[in-house]
């Protein structure tokens, strides 16, 4: 656990929290939040894209089939905890449940930098499966809140296109076709700009992430005692069912970290502005405390050591 | 000078594509748009991140327009989004422009 604390990314991201909490006036324009997430997002796509220029795609597909198994089971089991114990209303279960369904990258990019510092080798198509998982909780949540609590029309077109071109999504997919496009030696005059400063950039990327989660903390009073509680369970249940999956389509220990920690992990970009649209009477308050305020620090500091750990031990 | 109305709209981020659809179906001509922070009902919204965002948008028109687009908004957007609407009169030097 010390071990993992002593990560540039996890330090930097509790130099943001404290900076948060303590009220220090750092604060990073807007513009510079918005580059950096473009730059994260392009960088783990042409990453994946490059690495999947070397693996054969006939291995992809029945890992591809599990991790999207995880995205449709989890929003399912986590909508009538949400309802039952938590007593939440139909829309904010729904849209809550969706949100732990699908993924976070910058989760995928810690994971992934935690296992490059162990040394520990997962398999080329991770990214793939990053992709996969976006989408189909999102469309489980909205499902489920549909079939539970008819209401007025939602304009599909515009959701579809919320979900499908929102800008995580489509840098994801971008930067993977263009690097599998590329490959190892096409990518080498960019590799300057999109590889090597990688880390350095999501290292700044959490710190601003810490100073995001503070302000977040301020609305765990509001929300209460068991979103805390769902927002360190519910990952570690879902990073159980990743494990399974993962053992399940025979993947390695590294591949099986990143796996659990996919499932663990909840969406904080992709999945509230989709939900927005489509569930408006949901709360934002809840599913981006719960996401952003709990469950992406409980990952970051404790999930995928954690994760690892569990990893370990089928093999 | 002519008189028109200006119509000020505060809300969410995510309603901009939205909303600016609707603002010029409902018969307005042009629009602005800012990105705005602040506080209200919905907490502080400090603009720190995507999700967090506000906007402010103006609208210039006459009466009928602004009376369409302020009640379009409130039967459709007042219950679930946070949002403010509020009006006052300009005057313009070119009024076919509105």
């Amino acid at each position: 656990m010390i071990e993992n604390l002593l990560d540039p990314t996890v330090l930097f991201f509790l130099v943001g929290i404290i900076a948060g909490i303590s009220r220090t006036d750092i604060r990073l324009p807007e513009a510079i939040y918005e580059m950096l997430s473009i730059y994260l997002l392009l960088a783990i796509g042409l990453k994946g894209g490059v690495q999947l220029a070397t693996a054969n795609l006939s291995t992809v597909l029945v890992p591809s089939v599990g991790a999207i198994g995880l995205g449709l089971i989890i929003p399912a089991i986590a909508y009538p905890i949400l309802r039952r114990l938590g007593k939440f209303s139909r829309a904010d279960a729904a849209a809550i449940a969706a949100h732990y369904g699908s993924v976070s990258a910058v989760t995928y990019a810690v994971v992934l930098t935690f296992l490059d510092r162990l040394g520990i080798s997962y398999e080329e198509y991770t990214t793939v499966l990053l992709v996969l998982m976006e989408i189909p909780a999102i469309a489980v949540g909205i499902l489920i809140a549909r079939v539970k609590a008819a209401r007025g029309p939602v304009s599909y077109s515009k959701l579809a296109h919320e979900v499908f071109f929102g800008k995580s999504i489509y840098l994801l997919v971008a930067g993977l076709l263009v690097g599998y496009a590329l490959g190892p030696v096409g990518i080498a005059p960019v590799k300057l700009v999109f590889f090597d400063p990688f880390k350095g950039a999501l290292a700044f990327f959490l710190l601003e992430m810490g100073l995001v989660v503070s302000n977040r903390l301020v609305d765990l009073k509001r929300t209460g005692l068991f979103l805390v509680f769902f927002g360190m369970a519910m990952p570690v249940f879902s990073a159980t069912l990743g494990i399974l999956a993962a053992w399940g389509v025979g993947l390695s220990v590294g591949g099986t970290t990143v796996l659990a920690t996919l499932a663990a992990s909840a969406s904080y970009i992709a999945a509230p502005a989709a939900m927005r649209i489509a569930l408006p009477e949901a709360n934002p308050t809840l599913y981006l405390t719960a996401a952003l305020g709990v469950t992406f620090p409980f990952n970051v500091v404790v999930g995928i050591p954690l994760y690892y750990w569990m990893a370990t031990l089928i093999y | 000078m002519e008189r028109r109305k200006k119509l000020t709209i505060v809300t969410e981020a995510a309603l901009e594509t939205t909303l600016v659809e609707d603002i010029e179906r409902l018969g307005a001509k042009g629009h602005t748009v800012f990105e705005v922070g602040g506080k209200g009902a919905h907490g502080a919204r400090k603009g720190d991140w995507d999700q967090n965002r506000n906007i402010q948008i103006d609208v210039i028109c006459d009466d009928k327009v602004a009376e369409r687009i302020t009640e379009h908004c409130a039967a459709n957007y007042y219950q679930h989004y946070a949002m403010i609407i509020y009006l006052s009169d300009v005057e313009v030097l070119r009024p076919e422009k509105f």
